[in-house]
C-alpha cells in the first residue's frame, strides 16, 4: 500500500523499523520481564536523531513540516517490536508538546534542544489519585511566593517518571478558581522538594516507567510557567488534541506487530497435515484482523496529517476517534493473535501474549475510551447546535 | 446448599491465597489438602469408593465458584473431577477403580495427558509410542502442557501402539508418578492461571503393566473424546466463574469510584456496559447449567457442551477485558484484581479444544 509518505517520512519509517528490529525486538522480552527502563535503546534513538522529528527546526528538530505525523510513524514502528519501549519515545513527545504549544520563545530555547538531542527525556503529569477522567479535580498546588511557585501534592502514574528530566506539570496556581486556576509548569528533575514515589507493577508496557511524582515545598522559578497563569487546562487539552493520534499509532504498531507474528505462525504451524493458515475459519480471522488494522491506520494517518496542516478548528474529534478506534482494534487483534498461536500463545516463552498485555493500556491512558466517546459525541452535538439558527433550536 | 458451601469455601479458603499464588506461580499445598478434606476432589465419585457421591452438576457448581475467586483453583478441581475421575469411573475396571478412586478422593491429584508439541488440535496425531513387551508396554515420548503435573501422583497418558493405525492405535495408560522412566519436566511460565502447574512429561523406556491400560487397547481415542466432551462443560463453568468474579469486582468498584462528583456507576455509559456484560454472563451460565443437566439426565449433550465452552470463553474474555477498563488506570496495575481476570480468561478459548475446534464440533452436529 502506498500511504503517500514523503521521501523524508519513508526514510524515517525505514530507520525506525531498522532500530525496532535490531535494537528492540531482541531485548523486548527481557525488559518486559524485569520491568526496567530501556536506556540503551533510548541512547540509540538519540544518536539516530529520532527525538528531533517532532520538534521545530528552530530548536534543533527536523520535522520537514510534519511533526505529528513523524511522531506517529516512529511510534508505530517502535511499537511493532515493543509497545513499552516505544513509550520512552512517545512519552517524551507528550511531555514536550506543552512546551511546543504554550512555551515562550525563551522557554522553547531552554528545553527543546536537549529533548531534540535526546539528552533529556520529558514527561507530562496531570493525573492524581482522585483526578483521572475528571482531570479538573487535580489538587496539586503551585502557590506564588515572590519569583517562585511552591509546589505541593502528588501526581500518579506518570510515564517516564523518575527517568525523565523535564516534567510538564499541571498544578493549581489559584486553587480558589478550580480548574480555571490551573497552570502548566515545567519542573526539572533534581529540583529540591521534587521526589519520586512508588514505581507501578503493571500488566503490560512493563519497560515503561510509571511512577508517582511527589512535590513537597518544591520551589520552581516563575519563568517555568508555560503561557499565562490559569491556562493549564487549555494547554492540557490542546496537548491531547495532538498527542492522542500518537497513542493511536502505538496501538496500531502493537496490532501490526502481533499480526505479523500471527501470520508467520499461521503459515508455519501444521496441524491435520496442513498449515493452520490453510483452514478457512482461521484465515477469515486473519482477514478481519488485517482489515481492522488498515482502517485504524487510515484514521491515524489522516488525523496526524490534518493536525500538521495546523487547522483553525480544534482537531479534538478526530484525535479522539483515532486513539479510541486504534486502541480497540489493538485489543481485538492481539487477543486473536494469541488465539492463532493456540497453547503456545499462552506461554511467556513466546512473544505474542505480551502484545495483548501491552495493548490494553491504549484503551485507558490519555483519556479512557469512554472519555473519547464522551468527547466525540459532545463535540458533534455542540457542532450541530452551533450550525442551527437559534430560532430552530428553541423550537 | 452445595453451591453456598462451595462459595463460602472459595471466599474463606481460596481468596486469601489468590494473589500470592498468581505472583509466585505455585499452588498452595495446604489449600490442595483442604480441597481433599472437604470432598471437592471426588464430587461425583460414589461413596463406596470414598467419594462424595454427588452429581456432575455439583462439580460444575464447585468449579464455577472456585474460578470466581481464582481460575487456577477452578482448573485444579476441574481436571480432577471432570477428566481424571470421570475417565476412571467410566473406563476403569473394577480393580482399577478400587485401586485409584479412593486415593483420588483422599489425597492424590490426577493429571490428563493428551497434547504434544506437534499435536494440539490434531490430538490424534500424537507421537508418544507404546511398544508391547511381555506383560506390559514400554512408553517413549513427550507430553506437553499437562495441567496439575507438578503436584499429581497419577497420570492418564495417551500413547499410540502403532502410528500407522491412526486414531485406532491410541491407548490410554494409568501411570504412577514414581514409575521408572517417567518424569515431569519443565514447568511453564504463563500469562494466566499461573498457580495451576503446566508441565512437560517425559517418558523414556517407561514400563507400564498391561493391567494399567485404561479401557481397551486401541480405544484410547474414545476415552479421550468422551471425557473431553464432558470436560468442556467444566471449562464453561470455569469461564462463567471468571466472568462473574471480574464483573462482581467491577460493579463494586463502579459504585465506589467517584469522578466528576459522583460514582462512575451513575454514568449511563458505565451502566449500560455493566448491564450488557451481566446479560452475557447470565446467558453463559445458563448454557453451562443446561449442558450439565443434560449430561446428568443422560440425554445427548455434545452440541450443548461445545456451545457452552465456545460461548463462555468468549464472554469471559470480553467481560474481563471490559471490566479492567471500568477500573481505569487502576485496572492496569497489579494492585487490583482486574488484570488477573483478563490473563486468566484467555485460556478458556485455548485448552480442551480451541474455539475453532468447538465450532467444528457444533457445525458437524448441526450440518450432519
Ligand atoms: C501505565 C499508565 C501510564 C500513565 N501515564 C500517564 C502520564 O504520563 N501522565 C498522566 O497525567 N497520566 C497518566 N496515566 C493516567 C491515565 O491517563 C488515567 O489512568 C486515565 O485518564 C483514567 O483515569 P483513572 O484511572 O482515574 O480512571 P477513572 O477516571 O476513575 O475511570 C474509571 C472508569 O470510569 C469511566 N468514566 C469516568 N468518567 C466517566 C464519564 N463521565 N462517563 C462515562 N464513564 C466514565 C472511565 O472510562 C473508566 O472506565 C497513566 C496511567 C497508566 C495506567
Ligand atoms: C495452560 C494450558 C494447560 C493445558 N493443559 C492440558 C492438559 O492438562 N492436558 C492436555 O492434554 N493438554 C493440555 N493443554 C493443551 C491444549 O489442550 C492445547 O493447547 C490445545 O488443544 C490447542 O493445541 P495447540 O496449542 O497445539 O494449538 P494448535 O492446534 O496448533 O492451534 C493453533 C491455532 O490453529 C487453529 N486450528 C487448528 N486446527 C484447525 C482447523 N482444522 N481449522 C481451523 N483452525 C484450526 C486453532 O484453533 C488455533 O487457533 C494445555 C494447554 C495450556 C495452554
Amino acid at each position: 500500500m502506498d500511504y503517500g509518505f514523503t521521501e523524508y517520512q519513508t526514510a524515517l519509517r525505514d530507520l525506525a523499523r531498522e532500530i525496532a528490529e535490531k535494537e528492540i525486538r531482541p531485548v523486548a522480552a527481557e525488559y518486559d520481564r524485569e520491568g526496567k527502563f530501556p536506556w540503551p535503546v533510548v541512547k540509540v534513538l538519540a544518536e539516530t536523531d529520532l527525538f528531533r522529528v517532532f520538534i521545530d527546526e528552530k530548536y534543533g528538530g527536523i520535522t520537514e513540516g510534519s511533526p505529528i505525523f513523524n511522531m506517529c510513524i516512529v511510534t508505530e514502528e517502535l511499537s511493532k517490536a515493543c509497545g513499552g519501549i516505544a513509550l520512552s519515545f512517545a512519552g517524551t513527545a507528550l511531555g514536550a508538546i506543552p512546551i511546543l504549544l504554550s512555551g515562550s520563545e525563551e522557554q522553547k530555547q531552554r528545553w527543546l534542544p536537549d529533548v531534540a538531542a535526546g539528552k533529556r527525556l520529558a514527561a507530562f503529569a496531570l493525573t492524581e489519585p482522585q483526578a483521572g477522567s475528571d482531570a479538573g479535580a487535580v489538587r496539586t498546588t503551585a502557590l506564588r511566593d515572590g519569583d517562585h511557585y511552591v509546589l505541593n501534592g502528588a501526581k500518579q502514574w506518570i510515564t517516564n517518571g523518575g527517568e525523565a528530566e523535564i516534567y510538564s506539570v499541571i498544578a493549581l496556581t489559584n486553587p480558589a478558581k478550580g480548574p480555571r486556576g490551573a497552570s502548566c509548569i515545567v519542573v526539572e528533575k533534581g529540583t529540591p522538594g521534587f521526589t519520586f514515589g512508588k514505581k507501578e507493577d503493571k500488566l503490560g508496557i512493563r519497560a515503561s516507567a510509571t511512577r508517582e511524582l511527589i512535590f513537597q515545598d518544591c520551589r520552581v522559578p516563575v519563568e517555568n510557567c508555560l503561557g499565562r497563569e490559569g491556562t493549564g487546562f487549555i494547554t492540557a487539552m490542546r496537548t491531547f488534541d495532538v498527542s492522542r493520534p500518537g497513542v493511536g499509532a502505538q496501538a496500531l504498531g502493537i496490532a501490526q506487530g502481533a499480526f505479523d507474528l500471527a501470520l508467520e505462525y499461521a503459515c508455519t504451524r501444521r496441524q491435520f497435515d496442513a498449515p493452520i493458515g490453510s483452514f478457512q475459519g482461521l484465515r477469515f480471522m486473519l482477514a478481519d484482523m488485517a482489515m481492522k488494522i488498515e482502517a485504524a491506520r487510515a484514521l491515524v494517518y489522516a488525523t496526524a496529517r490534518y493536525i500538521d496542516t495546523q487547522p483553525k478548528e480544534r482537531p479534538t474529534v478526530y484525535a479522539a476517534m483515532s486513539k479510541c478506534f486504534a486502541a480497540d482494534v489493538a485489543m481485538s487483534v492481539t487477543v486473536d493473535a494469541v488465539q492463532v498461536f493456540g497453547g503456545y500463545g499462552y506461554m511467556h516463552d513466546y512473544p505474542i501474549e505480551k502484545y495483548m498485555r501491552d495493548a490494553k493500556i491504549t484503551q485507558i491512558y490519555e483519556g479512557t475510551n469512554q472519555i473519547q466517546r464522551e468527547e466525540i459525541s459532545k463535540a458533534l452535538i455542540n457542532a450541530f447546535h452551533s450550525r442551527r439558527p437559534a430560532v430552530a433550536r428553541a423550537a | 446448599m452445595f453451591q453456598a458451601a462451595a462459595r463460602e469455601f472459595a471466599e474463606k479458603e481460596v481468596a486469601p491465597h489468590t494473589e500470592h499464588m498468581d505472583r509466585e506461580g505455585v499452588f498452595n499445598h495446604e489449600l490442595l489438602d483442604k480441597f481433599f478434606e472437604q470432598g471437592f476432589m471426588a464430587i461425583e465419585v460414589p461413596e463406596a469408593y470414598g467419594g462424595s457421591g454427588g452429581s456432575f452438576f455439583m462439580s460444575i457448581l464447585a468449579i464455577e465458584e472456585f474460578s470466581r475467586v481464582d481460575a487456577s483453583a477452578g482448573v485444579v478441581v476441574d481436571v480432577q473431577n471432570t477428566l481424571v475421575n470421570n475417565a476412571l469411573q467410566r473406563w476403569g475396571t473394577e480393580a482399577q477403580k478400587q485401586a485409584h478412586l479412593p486415593r483420588l478422593a483422599r489425597n492424590v491429584l490426577g493429571a490428563y495427558a493428551l497434547s504434544e508439541a506437534n499435536s494440539g488440535s490434531d490430538a490424534f496425531a500424537l507421537e508418544t509410542r507404546a511398544r508391547e513387551d511381555g506383560d506390559g508396554y514400554v512408553l517413549n515420548g513427550r507430553k506437553l502442557w499437562i495441567t496439575n503435573a507438578k503436584e499429581a501422583g497419577l497420570f492418564i497418558v495417551f500413547a499410540t501402539i502403532n502410528r500407522e493405525l491412526g486414531y485406532k492405535g491410541i491407548t490410554a495408560f494409568l501411570i504412577e508418578r514414581d514409575t521408572p522412566g517417567f518424569s515431569v519436566g519443565k514447568k511453564e511460565d504463563k500469562l494466566g492461571i499461573r498457580a495451576s502447574s503446566t508441565c512437560e512429561l517425559i517418558l523414556e523406556d517407561c514400563r507400564v503393566p498391561k493391567a494399567d491400560v485404561l479401557g481397551e487397547v486401541g480405544k484410547g481415542y474414545k476415552v479421550a473424546i468422551e471425557t473431553l466432551n464432558e470436560g468442556r462443560i467444566g471449562i464453561g463453568a470455569q469461564m462463567v466463574g471468571v466472568a462473574r468474579g471480574a464483573l462482581d469486582h467491577a460493579v463494586a468498584y463502579a459504585r465506589d469510584r467517584k469522578q466528576f462528583g459522583k460514582p462512575i456507576a451513575e454514568f449511563q455509559g458505565i451502566q449500560f456496559q455493566l448491564a450488557r456484560l451481566a446479560t452475557e454472563v447470565e446467558a453463559a451460565r445458563l448454557m453451562t447449567y443446561n449442558a450439565a443437566r443434560l449430561k446428568d439426565a443422560k440425554l445427548p449433550f455434545l452440541k450443548e457442551a461445545a456451545m457452552a465452552k465456545y460461548f463462555c470463553s468468549m464472554v469471559a474474555e470480553r467481560v474481563a477485558s471490559e471490566c479492567l477498563e471500568v477500573y481505569g488506570g487502576y485496572g492496569f496495575t497489579k494492585d487490583y484484581p482486574a488484570e488477573k481476570y483478563l490473563r486468566d480468561a484467555k485460556i478458556g478459548k485455548i485448552y480442551e479444544g480451541t474455539s475453532f475446534m468447538q465450532l467444528q464440533t457444533i457445525a458437524k452436529m448441526i450440518l450432519g
